[in-house]
């Protein structure tokens, strides 16, 4: 998708740049844009390095735990179909505590290991299981307290209340959130009240679940299949 | 924050120092990694609004989001949020860079870029480190979320800053 979108942002640019007259500015814009791309990645240097460095001392000295242990009631709420004392509940809460933090690199590895662990409790190993897709809804609407890299940015191009976003931020991503676990909810009781279809993957799991089928008609359906051929 | 995170830490007997040199050290790899990806991005929003091609579709969306008080400008940012992170940066970094941080567009693009995030991209790397192929409605309550998030983005700003 994303292949696309660039592809079609450099063959309209081309496009109209001939139409315009252009080209040579095109060019131009080309290699000022690959030269501010490098630029603004070393702006963020100094500030990811001293971010991450700060936030693995907080996590390092516990401050992570005492959030999770927070949201274990919100937890229990938004995933009650995983038993409790489960050890995917543990890496669910510091995967959403990372995630307030602002802490994206250390917030993946968690999902990672919690989305591991909810594999273990999911009866159908290739379809996504309810509490996976709640999983999910949470990392894909992020619920975010500091937006470190936007404060860095606002810095770079010297704003005067680089900060400023961080409120309207945080409701946003409020709202956003809210929507995300509504919407799942809605799905799940949907499912919970449809009767199970019968696809294609379903029936192909039937036969496997029955190894013991009669030897004959599987040695006459290959006969079969040779006649043919 | 600055002061309050290595005191505790301190007090709970972390080697602050050493710990701080350990995660700063994933920053670094965290901003050159995004080097590659900001430089694609930037040279094909560079030459899209070189080209004139910018001018020509945000004076086809302009009529639309005039009425509802919406500058044109943050569209293409609710378009490319859900596919690419860095693209999507690099997007927001050029608003910032051509309207400033502190306009009306510098700080919606902002606060998208902060509170929505890469939705393909997360279920993509969740959804494959444990091998599920069916990915049931979590797609859709991922992009619903993003198109609810995108408009709440831009109704706080104009709420707060205006």
């Amino acid at each position: 998708m994303v292949n696309y979108i660039w592809l079609f942002f450099i063959a309209v640019s081309f496009v109209c740049a001939i139409v315009n007259g252009r080209m040579e500015a095109l060019t131009e814009a080309a290699f000022e844009g690959a030269k501010s791309g490098v630029t603004v990645s070393f702006g963020l240097i100094s500030v990811m390095v001293f971010w991450m460095g700060l936030m693995r001392i907080g996590e390092d000295a516990g401050l992570l735990r005492k959030i999770a242990v927070m949201l274990q009631p919100v937890v229990r709420f938004l995933f009650p179909d995983v038993p409790k004392g489960h050890p995917a509940l543990g890496y669910i809460m510091s995967n959403m505590s990372a995630n307030i933090l602002g802490l994206g690199n250390a917030a993946t590895p968690m999902g990672i290991k919690a989305m591991q662990e909810l594999q273990k409790l999911n009866p159908d190993k290739e379809t996504a299981s309810a509490a996976m897709c709640t999983l999910l809804a949470l990392n894909t609407s992020s619920i975010t307290l500091v937006p470190t890299t936007l404060i860095a940015i606002r810095m770079t191009y010297s704003s005067v209340h680089p900060a400023e976003i961080v409120g309207t931020t945080l409701a946003a991503t409020l709202i956003a959130t809210a929507a995300a676990i509504l919407a799942d909810r809605w799905y799940r009781m949907r499912d919970k009240h449809k009767p199970p279809k019968w696809t294609d993957h379903d029936s192909k799991h039937h036969s496997d679940a029955m190894p013991q089928a009669p030897p004959g008609s599987a040695a006459a359906g290959q006969g079969k299949g040779e006649a043919i051929v | 924050m600055i002061v309050f995170i290595p005191l505790y830490a301190a007090f709970k007997k972390v080697p602050v120092y050493e710990t701080f040199i350990e995660g700063a050290k994933d920053g670094f790899g965290t901003a050159i990694n995004i080097i590659p990806h900001l430089v694609g991005m930037m040279v094909a929003i560079s030459m899209f609004r070189a080209s004139g091609a910018m001018d020509i579709m945000a004076s086809l969306i302009r009529p639309m989001f005039d009425g509802l008080g919406i500058p044109s400008e943050v569209l293409p940012l609710g378009l490319l949020r859900p596919l690419t992170g860095a693209g999507s940066l690099a997007f927001t970094t050029e608003l910032i860079k051509t309207y400033g941080p502190d306009s009306m567009i510098g700080r919606i693009s902002s606060t998208i870029q902060g509170s929505t995030d890469t939705t393909l991209y997360v279920l993509t790397v969740y959804f494959g480190a444990v091998g599920i192929r069916r990915s049931k409605y979590a797609l859709k309550v991922g992009l619903f979320s993003d198109l609810v998030g995108f408009f709440a983005a831009i109704i706080v700003c104009l709420i707060v800053f205006q």
